[in-house]
């Protein structure tokens, strides 16, 4: 379980990005999270996995505090909480299977993966995510001949590997056209469905969160503005959410 | 109102315009003066007389001769002429070889003689001059004049009589030469090839050498890497004490090491042996020290038994590297003698094993520095977990004060060692004692758990120390270098290769702060340190750059390294400042030809490279 307690976020600039956010996610639950850009949606993903330092307020998964959490025990805390991205984020010149194997790099030993060796099991394990993607015949090509869409499953395959308890999926199809995203949604719906892998999702779309959330935040100017089922967003709530000018596209 | 302002505005521009254009004005007839520039200089006939010969020498490059054949014919004369009338010349009995006939065959001293030759080399030139006293073999002779034959070997030339007189038959001799066979280099082309091919490796070592030590600085010299290295005062302050502790610590230890390998040094079948066994043995301690993969945290007693491993592990690492360098050494001096014109394989082995042998003490102690100062580092992040906020504020003050004691003091040794002050109360205890004020100071002033931006200082300081460093001409350092090692291209590539350092390692820190930010997010999220971080996600995103970069610098190099002989750093630059020193200008056009052509090359190579590459 994930609780967050009364996060706030005030970037070095005086920005303040969230404001007192409280929620709690279950185990195994699809959390979609909402919200015009700009309003924190990445920040307050970020801050989970403390890729942004918190300035006050609490984290609490499975009981351990991660906002106290050292150095060493946050890379413990990290290699089970898998993060996919909107641009990707794979290193492009570096072959496929090595950007899979780098999800690995949390459990390894330093000083072998530094000379770029993972334990066999490790890259038999990079084959099978690959396969479960779609993509295992990709595998030795370079990251940047892949299509968004096959980049994109890299990266899911990627967040595998780490064996996660929690993905924390920052727009993962917002550069993506409408087919590949269901499919690349998919992927997600069936990881959190069938291992049970929480998954915490920023989406833009509300179809998407529709079809797949099992539960919905909204942010809007780094305040929580709705918290409850995908269903019970009608239009009044839509426009607390999107601001009183926004209009329905999907 | 504002029609007024306006024409204020435009006076006050019109002004300020007119002042910049005097100041301008001002500046460069100042710098006219400075630089002395004076065309009447160049009108003088008699610079003009030396430039021409240097132009013209200069596109004379001295680089082919042919061999050269000589002809000469001695044939007598009397002067004055003899009592009694005049002496026919002798006619020659072989109308076949070269001769010659003079008009009249006798003169006064002052006379001039018409001098013919037949039968020398078609179309040579060559000198005809008079040979004074009676010996037709003597090396002594007068005169400039030179003569040019036909076609068919003759030539009709005049001859001064100089003012020597005997009795007995003098001489006129014709010396003519011609060239035969095909062109030959010259000496010169011979010493501009050798050191031409100096210069190129002395470029190639200077940016290798560079390449090596840039990488690791540019990580620490790039903000983005560094801005996020933050830790407590405790850990920064145990550290810094770490690298003192660790370099002296290591330096015995390999010592210790160095010496128990040097009795084995000697018999090369005990080198092959350690050389093989050693770094197996260190590679097998090492891989149990440190298992691929830990599920749950090991106890102490697993932990303390690693560390030990490890250590043995770096033991036997740097026997087997002495054994090795011993290795190099011996079978390189042993090949060497067999090995005739490829002796120079065996040299280098011998170098690179003395290199080996010389740095081994320097980087195995900078390396347990850096262990322990690590290490010492995680029980300052430790303690500083564990510990409750007021002991962790006591213990940053013992730590912080004694780190900030002990760096002033080694500072203040520095200070001492190169002014000579002899004030051991002020450079040793007085800096002891500021340090240690700062050290305390800072304790009592930051709060007890906050983590400080030490990457932000180191990056600062690194940043500084190598634009310093790169300010100054690789050609100052060469001279600096020629008196430690002496006058040649080693101290060439030193000077070069420092100044390669610090030049490329602030391009590649420019190119690691340009990289792209998601890779390394994304990485970092995995759980990886820091170290796998830079691995992962930076050496990937900037190989084209530092490729494009290395390139570029030995194009540099290989620039620098023509010039760098001017100040003793060997090379080609040596021959042609000895050349232009010296008046030769055909030569010094031949090294001028060649640094062209290798510059040229370099440049052609390391474009078409670096297209390839980006």
């Amino acid at each position: 379980m994930l609780e967050v307690k009364n996060l706030t976020k005030v970037y070095d600039g005086g920005v303040q990005a969230l404001t007192d956010i409280s929620f709690t996610v279950p185990s195994g639950q699809f959390l979609a999270v909402i919200g015009l850009s700009g309003s924190g949606k990445s920040t307050l993903l970020r801050c989970i996995n403390r890729l942004i330092e918190p300035t006050a307020g609490q984290i609490i998964w499975n009981g351990v505090d991660i906002t106290a959490a050292s150095p060493d025990e946050m890379r413990r805390i990290r290699r089970r909480i898998g993060m996919v991205f909107q641009h990707f984020n794979l290193v492009h010149r570096s072959k496929v299977i090595t950007n899979v194997l780098a999800g690995r790099l949390g459990y390894i030993n330093p000083a072998w993966s530094l000379l770029n060796r993972f334990p066999d099991q490790d890259v038999k394990n990079a084959m099978r995510q690959l396969a479960r993607v779609g993509i295992a015949d990709k595998a030795n090509m370079r990251a940047d001949e892949l299509s968004g869409g096959q980049q994109q499953r890299v990266g899911i395959a990627r967040a595998l590997m780490q064996d996660p308890e929690m993905i924390l999926a920052d727009e993962p199809v917002a550069s993506l056209d409408p087919v590949l995203a269901h499919s690349i949604m998919k992927h997600l719906e069936e990881i959190n469905k069938k291992d049970g892998v929480t998954v915490l999702c920023s989406l833009h779309f509300l179809d998407l969160v529709h079809r797949y959330a099992d539960r919905v935040i909204a942010l809007n100017e780094g305040r929580l503005v709705f918290e409850g089922l995908p269903s019970e967003i009608d239009d009044e709530k839509f426009k607390d959410i999107y601001g009183r000018e926004a209009e329905r596209v999907g | 109102m504002k029609s007024t302002t306006t024409k204020n505005t435009s006076l006050w521009k019109s002004v300020r315009l007119g002042a910049t254009i005097l100041l301008v004005f001002v500046v460069y007839a100042y710098g006219f003066e400075i630089t002395q520039v004076n065309l009447d200089e160049l009108r003088s006939p008699q610079r003009q007389e030396s430039l021409v010969r240097v132009t013209r020498a200069l596109f004379q490059p001295d680089l082919f001769t042919y061999k050269q054949d000589e002809s000469v014919v001695n044939t007598p004369i009397y002067v004055p002429c003899p009592e009694g009338g005049s002496v026919p010349a002798p006619t020659p009995e072989d109308r076949s070889a070269p001769y010659l006939v003079f008009s009249p065959g006798c003169a006064n001293p002052g006379d001039t003689i018409q001098v013919e030759g037949f039968n020398f080399y078609p179309n040579a030139e060559g000198a005809l001059r008079f040979i004074p006293g009676n010996d037709p073999t003597t090396k002594l002779a007068l005169g400039s004049d030179t003569v040019a034959t036909d076609a068919e070997g003759h030539f009709v030339a005049t001859l001064k009589i100089p003012d020597r007189q005997s009795p007995q038959a003098q001489y006129v001799r014709a010396t003519l030469r011609r060239n035969t066979g095909l062109p030959q280099l010259t000496d010169t082309a011979r010493d501009t090839w050798e050191k031409i091919v100096e210069t190129v490796f002395l470029a190639l070592l200077a940016t290798t050498l560079g390449t090596i030590l840039a990488i690791p600085l540019s990580f620490i010299a790039a903000r983005n890497l560094m801005k996020s290295v933050k830790s407590p005062l405790g850990s920064i302050s145990l550290s810094i004490l770490g690298w003192p502790v660790g370099i002296v610590g290591g330096y015995f230890v390999v010592d210790q090491v160095s010496a128990f390998s040097a009795p084995l040094a000697e018999n090369i079948y005990l080198n092959l042996l350690g050389g093989a066994l050693a770094p197996v043995a260190a590679m097998l301690a090492a891989r149990w020290a440190l298992p691929e993969m830990e599920t749950q945290t090991p106890g102490v007693p697993l932990r303390i038994a690693r560390l030990a491993s490890l250590f043995l592990a770096a033991l036997v690492g740097f026997f087997g590297l002495y054994q090795v360098a011993s290795l190099m050494v011996n079978l390189g001096a042993l090949i060497g003698d067999r090995l005739g014109s490829f002796e120079f394989l065996g040299n280098f082995m011998v170098q690179s094993g003395d290199i080996i042998r010389t740095i081994t003490p320097v980087v195995g102690s900078l390396a347990v520095g850096g262990a322990v100062s690590s290490f010492f580092s995680r029980l300052g992040q430790r303690g500083t977990e564990k510990l409750t906020k007021s002991q962790v504020k006591l213990m940053n003050l013992v730590l912080a004060t004694t780190a900030g004691a002990v760096v002033l003091a080694l500072l203040g040794q520095a200070i001492e060692w190169l002014y000579e002050l002899n004030r051991p109360d002020i450079t040793r205890w007085g800096m002891s004692l500021v340090g240690a004020a700062a050290g305390a100071l800072l304790a009592l002033f930051t709060e007890a758990k906050t983590s400080l931006p030490i990457g932000l200082a180191v990056y600062t300081v690194t940043r500084t120390i190598l634009n310093t460093l790169r300010s100054i001409e690789a050609l100052v350092m060469a001279i600096v270098f020629v008196i430690a090692v002496g006058i040649g291209p080693f101290a060439g590539v030193m000077a070069l290769g420092l100044h390669t350092i610090v030049s490329l390692a602030k391009l590649y820190s420019e190119q690691v702060e340009s990289i792209l930010p998601g890779p390394l997010e994304a990485i970092e999220a995995t759980g990886a340190n820091r170290l796998q971080t830079i691995v992962y996600a930076v050496i990937p995103q900037i190989i084209p750059p530092y490729i494009s970069y290395t390139m570029y610098r030995w194009d540099i190099n290989v620039r620098m390294s023509t010039i760098i002989g001017f100040v003793g750093g060997g090379g080609i630059g040596f021959l042609l400042q000895q050349n232009i020193n010296l008046l030769n200008y055909r030569a010094a056009s031949a090294q001028m030809l060649a640094i062209a052509i290798v510059v040229a090359t370099m440049d052609y190579i390391s474009s078409t490279l670096r297209e390839r590459y980006v």
